[in-house]
């Protein structure tokens, strides 16, 4: 899986819990999911359990402690992949 | 001088009708709100009726985005979200852009969201723990709907949830009256809720006082003050009202419904027979005398009585109590009337459910019609005229109305409503 496949998909997930529209539409790598997409950040185990489901990984504690941007979730998802 | 309350706002979510039009409409119709539950059946329960109000999908997005919609399985929280937001935006209140220190939300509750609990009892005995994601607590805390309503409307002031089964939600109405009476806020939300579902009545059936008689026909089920009551049907929903000052109402320009004259809440303390099931009628009859004095209004003022009367053999014995502390039998006792004879007991939204109804019936200047209710229960024919109770909705003068709940633990709570004048 290409990374650009993983960002669609990774885009698809996080937006049901987007509180940011604008930046949403605007994602780059570096955007951060709680401080430019304002998710609440109960929410993110929400995204980490979507995040399992679609790529059919899963991610311990301390892999959910690093994936608070698009870039670092990328790369834990392509590390479980491998 | 201590502030007057008022009501300006209604919400309802019964088995027989969603909204408050809506659920004028059903009251003076009389609509039934009990249906077969084939899960009942299925699952062994000899009582297979029940009340569960239907809500749709488009009434669900009306007042709960996407992602609150999102692994949401508490029937009560849904019942309970949607009621309190009708009933503030009925007040004519808005959701505030920033807290809103001088509003408050008492919201009860029995128990919430069993079913979330069952999905989490399920996932945790199955080493899953993790899979629960971030919406198990808000479902199945008790707080959960004042939690969720006082997020979504913006509230700074008392934000709570009280618990005193089948009297919740007169106590929450009695609660912020008081609070609202000594000042600490401008207005307040207040209501209550009850889940759906066999897990929640499971327990009422194996105390084997739910009615077994009705399967093949749930629209004669519930049946107060009958001869024929078997046992008081099980229900679900939610109701909510919007209390507030007189002074912030008339400042807001606010629709006024009805005024609060006061109130009292008290317990039978299981002695003197009372029990954790049966009443105290000491304790019941002092609850509605306390209730009277404290609203400074005789007895004789009282033009109808909402009954808490469940459809049990315990009926009587509650008539027996308000003829008692009221001192008026025969002809010169007020019309009564119990809506559970339309959409069963909704146990810890009960209370609300029929405040909502009595403030209708003031505002309306009517009584609902008792479903049901022949043969009456000659223990009860024993006290009062049967003109006391209607079988048919009529238009009548209400300047004063008395309802009270009771609920299990020999809880008591009653309040007295006027009509407003300025």
């Amino acid at each position: 899986m290409t990374k650009e496949d993983i960002i669609q998909k990774l885009k698809r997930i996080v937006e049901p819990y987007v509180n940011h529209t604008e930046n949403f539409n605007n994602l780059t790598e570096t955007s951060d999911f709680i401080k430019d997409l304002e998710i609440n950040s109960a929410n993110l185990v929400d995204v980490i359990l979507d995040i399992e489901d679609e790529f059919n990984i899963r991610i311990e504690n301390d892999d959910m402690e690093q994936m608070l941007n698009v870039k670092k979730s990328v790369e834990v998802i392509q590390q479980k992949l491998k | 001088m201590s502030n007057r309350v008022v009501i300006t706002g209604l919400g309802v979510v019964a088995p027989n009708a969603i909204g408050k039009t809506n659920f004028l409409h059903a009251l003076k119709n009389k609509t039934n709100g009990i249906k077969f539950h084939q899960d009942l059946a299925e699952k062994g329960f000899s009582c297979q009726v029940a009340g569960t109000p239907e809500v749709n999908n488009n009434l669900l997005n009306q007042y709960f985005t996407a992602l609150e919609q999102k692994g949401l399985l508490a029937s009560g929280l849904i019942y309970g979200g949607i009621a309190g937001q009708e009933a503030w935006f009925d007040a004519g209140l808005k959701i505030n852009k920033s807290t809103d220190y001088d509003a408050g939300i008492i919201f009860g509750t029995g128990i919430l969201g069993v079913e979330k609990l069952k999905e989490a009892f399920h996932l945790i005995d199955n080493h899953r723990v993790r899979r629960l994601g971030s919406t198990s607590v808000l479902q199945t805390m008790a707080s959960g709907v004042s939690a969720f309503l006082g997020g979504k409307l913006g509230c700074g002031n008392w934000v709570t949830s009280n618990s005193s089964a089948c009297t919740t939600g007169t106590e929450a109405f009695l609660m912020a009256y008081n609070h609202l009476k000594l000042n600490r806020a401008k207005r307040m939300l207040v209501g209550s809720c009850s889940d759906s579902g066999a897990y929640v009545w499971g327990g009422f059936e194996a105390l084997r006082i739910l009615p077994y008689q009705y399967n093949q026909h749930p629209e004669e089920a519930s049946r107060p003050m009958s001869k024929n009551a078997q046992g008081f049907v099980p229900s679900s929903g939610a109701g909510a009202l919007v209390l507030e000052t007189l002074d912030s109402a008339l400042e807001r320009q606010a629709p006024i419904y009805a005024e609060v004259c006061g109130g009292a809440i008290n317990s039978g303390g299981q002695r003197h027979g009372g029990s954790m099931t049966a009443p105290n009628s000491k304790a019941v009859q002092q609850c509605i005398l306390q209730s009277l004095n404290n609203a400074q209004v005789d007895a004789a003022e009282i033009d109808t009585i909402n009954g808490h009367l469940t459809g049990t053999i315990m009926d009587a014995v509650e008539i027996n109590n308000w003829r008692s502390a009221l001192n008026l039998s025969g002809e010169k006792f007020p019309l009564i009337n119990s809506l559970k004879s339309h959409i069963g007991h909704a146990l810890a939204a009960a209370g609300s459910v029929e405040l909502v109804a009595s403030v209708l019936q003031i505002k309306h200047q009517f009584v609902f019609g008792n479903r049901n209710l022949q043969p009456i229960h000659p223990d009860i024919l024993n006290q009062i005229s049967k003109d006391t109770i209607p079988d048919q909705t009529q238009s009548t003068a209400i300047k004063y109305l008395i309802k009270a709940s009771f609920g299990f633990g020999d809880v008591n709570a009653s309040t007295v409503l006027k009509q407003f004048e300025k």
